[in-house]
């Protein structure tokens, strides 16, 4: 039988289960053989914080987005087309974001009395008139893979295990996907256990064979490669690349690698991805907790490495002492700061916006700290140099802010070439003959002198009591402090930082969008939107957010409105209004989960209609 | 393993070309604790002791957390950093672990070092980094005008206590055996000699060796130790502790009791082939922990000296080790070669 295939030019599917269910190493492999496909694509990871969640509950439910496409795309999409449902849970927690006529893959070997009356499902929406707006394919995806492993000598219940990797091929089927990477995956994951291996890779084409045949797919879907500029690419995610971009910083100033951290969601993974690469000389120190993390870091800066430490908004708050330190002995440190919603725990694996004014203002005292926000997973790589680089150049700790977002999100990444990166070499001290003064500053960049032990003749001390401009020594002289304070300050603001750029095709657009970190995707995408409808509208992104670059009032006052999505409360506009007098409208949304692109589109339209209201 | 992991403590770090003396260790600070001060003391010790290592003066670090004892490292013309409350040990074990090549002191007080940073200074002795750390024990707050501290006696009268405290102190040593301390000792800031003697043998150990130091503080806690240093009593109740050597003072002498512990007894009654011999490098602590226990009710017989010395690998070098077996098993780090790792595709 010759079935239809269909060219498609995007898709978004969700991989919806229990948190046991293997979803998002499902999407992570689709998303490999995407990437490998040539798709250009964007990911969102949703899952609990529970490991497991009570079977079969909506708590419980953990989820994979993909968006791929034949062309570049900014954003994992706002409502699937697709949605894989692997139990009923599954289905009613992502229902609501499906869009009329979107296809459903249900598995309805989970969609017992049982299960269905745990999500509040009085009859099976599989049989009854529920999803009538939809395109419902039943499928007994359980009981297939367990059919399909019937020669393996495995229990049931492990045979059932595979049933994520039977939905994975029967979508690889439907979506034309490579399979190579996916079987070599399997083989290598579970080299120890060949049996396993076997049996998920038969369960894989048990699902792939299953699409082949049956007749509830009468369709394929091909979706050609996207027209990316030339080079090497390869799928990256926010930490990943994060991590990456520390270890390039490292070998691009020389300086050896020293990460203290305590494990937090998201951050981690940064933890775990720099222990892997002790053979660049990289020192991963898992510390007895947060303060002791970004202690360590500061210690092993003094002593000439490259300190970082990483974590997530409540271990910020944590650390904040220590951050002063930095900021009074002025040292180099990177401070990553993953942020995720809170206040307190909040919502560990969900994503927000809301640390930035504690980066900016979180200690005692005149403190500041440079901030440098990346836009999307793979900028966290050239984030993390320009953190660097302005830690090393002017001796100061820095504020890297990621969110979850971009941590566990992937898009494919153009590997930059290694001599394109930027040289962030700095020099160490050395003795001049005259008398060492470790507060005296280099005239240009205001940065104090970093003489590591092991120096002969720069012997000094430092430490986080006032010092004495020059020598160093503690100082309780009012006159002194007033003029440190502002020294320390005049450093930071003359921090060089590349000029805002906007994006103003027609050149009379009388609506900025701007935005800051993550929400550089849903705001492009949004923007995109609006102009192929012939609206006008311009676009700057901040990637500096302390200090901010030279020319932000001048392109704020040159539009008639500013649009400021943020996904907290108003954190820059409160700074923006402060420092240049303009009267931003703020769009705030605080769910935990990125912007939609349709939804910024409506905000963006509505406020060239006149609207005032970001709401 | 490398044969530095057991090497002496100092055997990383670079010797100085010539002589040192006193004066190459003193700062040009003036120096700032109230007079009678029993930092002086230990800050002369430490100046006329440092010359004697024979290290190079730039790789040796003092760092220091918040109190009377922190502003030490100003008075000694090495690198120093005086850092915040209770976090000296997590800043020098990052400074420590990174650099094998320095001789790294921490300066702490009772409360620096065990109340606000009782969870670093743990850590750091479970991980045997490669530290020298002096906790100066006056048994009260100084900086703070004389609160109580975690050493304090209960019952101690203070201006946060009017009625008495009620906390139990700790004793230092017994939590650092507990903490699996490779190195543990007990001096007194006014015996120079003594103190100098355990600073020898704090600083030949690599790891981390944490000496107590009974610290006067004539302000708020003047004569707490006098028992200690008045020559009607010390000799009496002073047991000091020599690997190798019967533990007895004067008068008195450490035996096996008959339910299985130590006790202490008249000298006059017991053979001398009754009286426990030290044993510092033990691996079994119980012996050591019952040591730091002889001292209650306090001060009837107290143990001074090295408790527990044992040999353990020492964390910097066991980071570094670990940096050379990747380099060995993968080669060093090659950045194009990091990045183009995993599925990569080209376009174009």
């Amino acid at each position: 039988m010759t079935k239809q295939v269909q060219q498609l030019d995007r898709v978004i599917i969700r991989f919806a289960g229990d948190s046991g269910d293997g979803m998002q190493l499902t999407g992570d492999r689709f998303t490999a053989g995407t990437a490998e496909f040539g798709n250009d694509l964007s990911t969102l990871p949703n899952f609990p914080a529970e490991i497991r969640a009570p079977a079969g509950t909506l708590p419980g439910v953990s989820s994979f987005q993909l968006h791929f496409a034949d062309h570049d795309i900014l954003t994992p999409g706002d409502a699937p087309n697709v949605l894989v449902a692997m139990n009923p849970a599954a289905l009613k927690a992502n229902l609501g974001d499906l869009p009329r006529g979107a296809d459903i893959i249900a598995n309805t070997d989970e969609f017992t009395k049982r299960n269905l009356q745990k999500v509040g499902y009085d009859g099976n929406p599989l049989e009854d008139d529920t999803l009538a707006e939809w395109r419902v394919h039943a499928v007994p995806l359980t009981s297939l893979t367990v059919r399909s492993l019937e020669g393996f000598d495995l229990s049931k219940k492990d045979a059932e295990r595979s049933k994520n990797m039977f939905a994975l091929g029967l979508l690889s089927w439907l979506y034309h996907r490579p399979t190579e990477h996916t079987i070599s995956f399997l083989e290598q994951k579970f080299a120890k256990k060949p049996e396993i291996a076997k049996a998920n890779i038969a369960a894989f084409q048990a699902g792939w064979n299953y699409g082949e045949t049956t007749e509830s797919f009468s369709v394929s879907y091909e979706i050609k490669p996207a027209k990316l500029a030339p080079g090497v690419y390869r799928n990256i995610s926010g930490n990943q690349a994060l991590a990456y971009g520390l270890i390039a910083a490292s070998v691009q100033s020389k300086l050896p690698l020293f990460l203290g951290s305590y494990p937090i969601t998201p951050a981690s993974d940064i933890l775990h991805e720099l222990s892997k690469h002790k053979r660049f000389g990289v020192r991963t120190f898992q510390a007895e907790d947060e303060i002791a993390g970004v202690g360590a870091a500061l210690g092993a800066a003094f002593g000439g490495s490259l300190g970082v430490t990483t974590t997530s908004g409540p271990g910020v708050v944590l650390k904040g002492e220590t951050v002063g330190l930095a900021v009074m002995t002025e040292l180099p440190l990177i401070l990553v700061d993953v942020q995720r919603a809170g206040p307190s725990t909040g919502m560990p694996t969900k994503t927000e916006q809301t640390d930035l004014l504690m980066a900016m203002f979180g200690r005692n005292g005149e403190s500041p700290v440079p901030i440098v926000a990346p836009s999307t997973p793979s900028d966290c790589f050239d984030a993390a140099i320009e953190a660097a680089r302005i830690a090393v150049k002017y001796r100061t700790p820095v504020y890297l802010l990621s969110d979850g977002y971009l941590a566990n999100g992937s898009e494919p990444w153009r590997l930059p070439e290694i001599d394109e990166l930027p040289d962030i070499s700095t020099e160490f001290a050395v003795p001049t003959g005259e008398e060492f003064q470790p507060y005296q500053r280099d005239t240009e960049t205001l940065a104090r002198p970093w003489a590591v032990p092991g120096t002969a003749g720069l012997e000094h001390r430092i430490g986080g009591i006032e010092k004495a401009d020059g020598s160093g020594n503690i100082s309780y002289d009012p006159g002194n402090h007033d003029h440190m304070v502002r020294l320390r300050q005049a450093k930071i603001d003359g921090i060089d930082v590349p000029a805002l750029e906007v994006d103003d095709p027609t050149g009379d657009a009388g609506v900025l969008v701007l935005g800051w970190g993550s929400t550089y995707g849903p705001i492009a995408a949004a923007v995109r939107r609006i102009r192929k409808s012939g609206g006008k509208v311009a676009q700057a992104h901040l990637r500096h957010l302390n200090p901010l670059p030279a020319n932000t009032g001048e392109v704020l006052k040159k539009y008639d409105k500013v649009l400021l999505p943020e996904i907290n409360l108003g954190q820059l506009a409160l700074l923006l209004r402060a420092r240049f007098l303009v009267d931003i409208i703020s769009y705030n949304r605080v769910r935990g989960l990125p912007f939609k692109a349709e939804e910024l589109a409506g905000v963006i339209q509505d406020v060239i209609d006149g609207g005032e209201q970001g709401v | 393993m490398s044969e530095l992991v057991n090497g002496k403590g100092l055997s990383l770090i670079p010797k100085a070309d010539a002589k040192q003396s006193l004066k190459d260790f003193k700062s040009d600070q003036e120096v700032r604790w109230c007079p009678g001060c029993g930092d002086y003391a230990i800050l002369a010790a430490v100046q006329s002791f440092l010359p004697e290592l024979g290290l190079r003066r730039e790789n040796i670090v003092f760092v220091s957390g918040i109190g009377c004892s922190s502003r030490f490292p100003y008075y000694l013309n090495t690198y120093g950093f005086h850092s915040i409350h209770g976090r000296a040990p997590a800043i020098a074990t990052g400074l420590a672990a990174s650099r094998p090549d320095l001789s790294v002191w921490v300066i702490t007080g009772d409360g620096d070092a065990l109340s606000i940073g009782g969870n670093h200074l743990i850590h750091a002795l479970r991980r045997n980094v490669n530290l020298n750390i002096l906790l100066f024990n006056n048994r009260i707050y100084g900086l703070t005008k004389g609160q109580y501290s975690p050493t304090s006696e209960v019952g101690k009268i203070t201006k946060s206590t009017p009625m008495g405290s009620l906390d139990k102190p700790f004793n230092p040593i017994s939590l650092a055996i507990g903490a699996e301390a490779s190195f543990v000792a007990r001096t007194l800031d006014s015996d120079r000699k003594h103190l100098q003697s355990v600073l020898r043998e704090a600083t030949a150990h690599r790891g981390t060796s944490l000496v107590e130091i009974y610290q006067n503080c004539n302000i708020f806690n003047d004569n707490a130790f006098e028992p200690l240093k008045d020559p009607g009593l010390r000799d009496d109740i002073t047991l000091k502790l020599e690997h190798g050597q019967p533990i007895a003072s004067a008068s008195k002498a450490v035996v096996r009791a008959a339910n299985g512990g130590i006790e202490v007894v008249a000298r006059d009654g017991v053979s001398d082939e009754q009286i426990l011999v030290h044993d510092a490098h033990n691996p079994d602590p119980s012996l050591a922990f019952a040591l730091s226990r002889l001292d209650e009710p306090a001060f009837e017989h107290v143990p001074i000296g090295v408790f527990r010395q044992v040999e353990r690998p020492a964390y910097d070098v066991l980071m570094a080790e670990q940096l050379d077996e990747a380099v060995d098993r993968q080669g060093p780090g090659d950045l194009s070669e990091l990045l183009l790792g995993g599925d990569t595709w080209r376009i174009g």
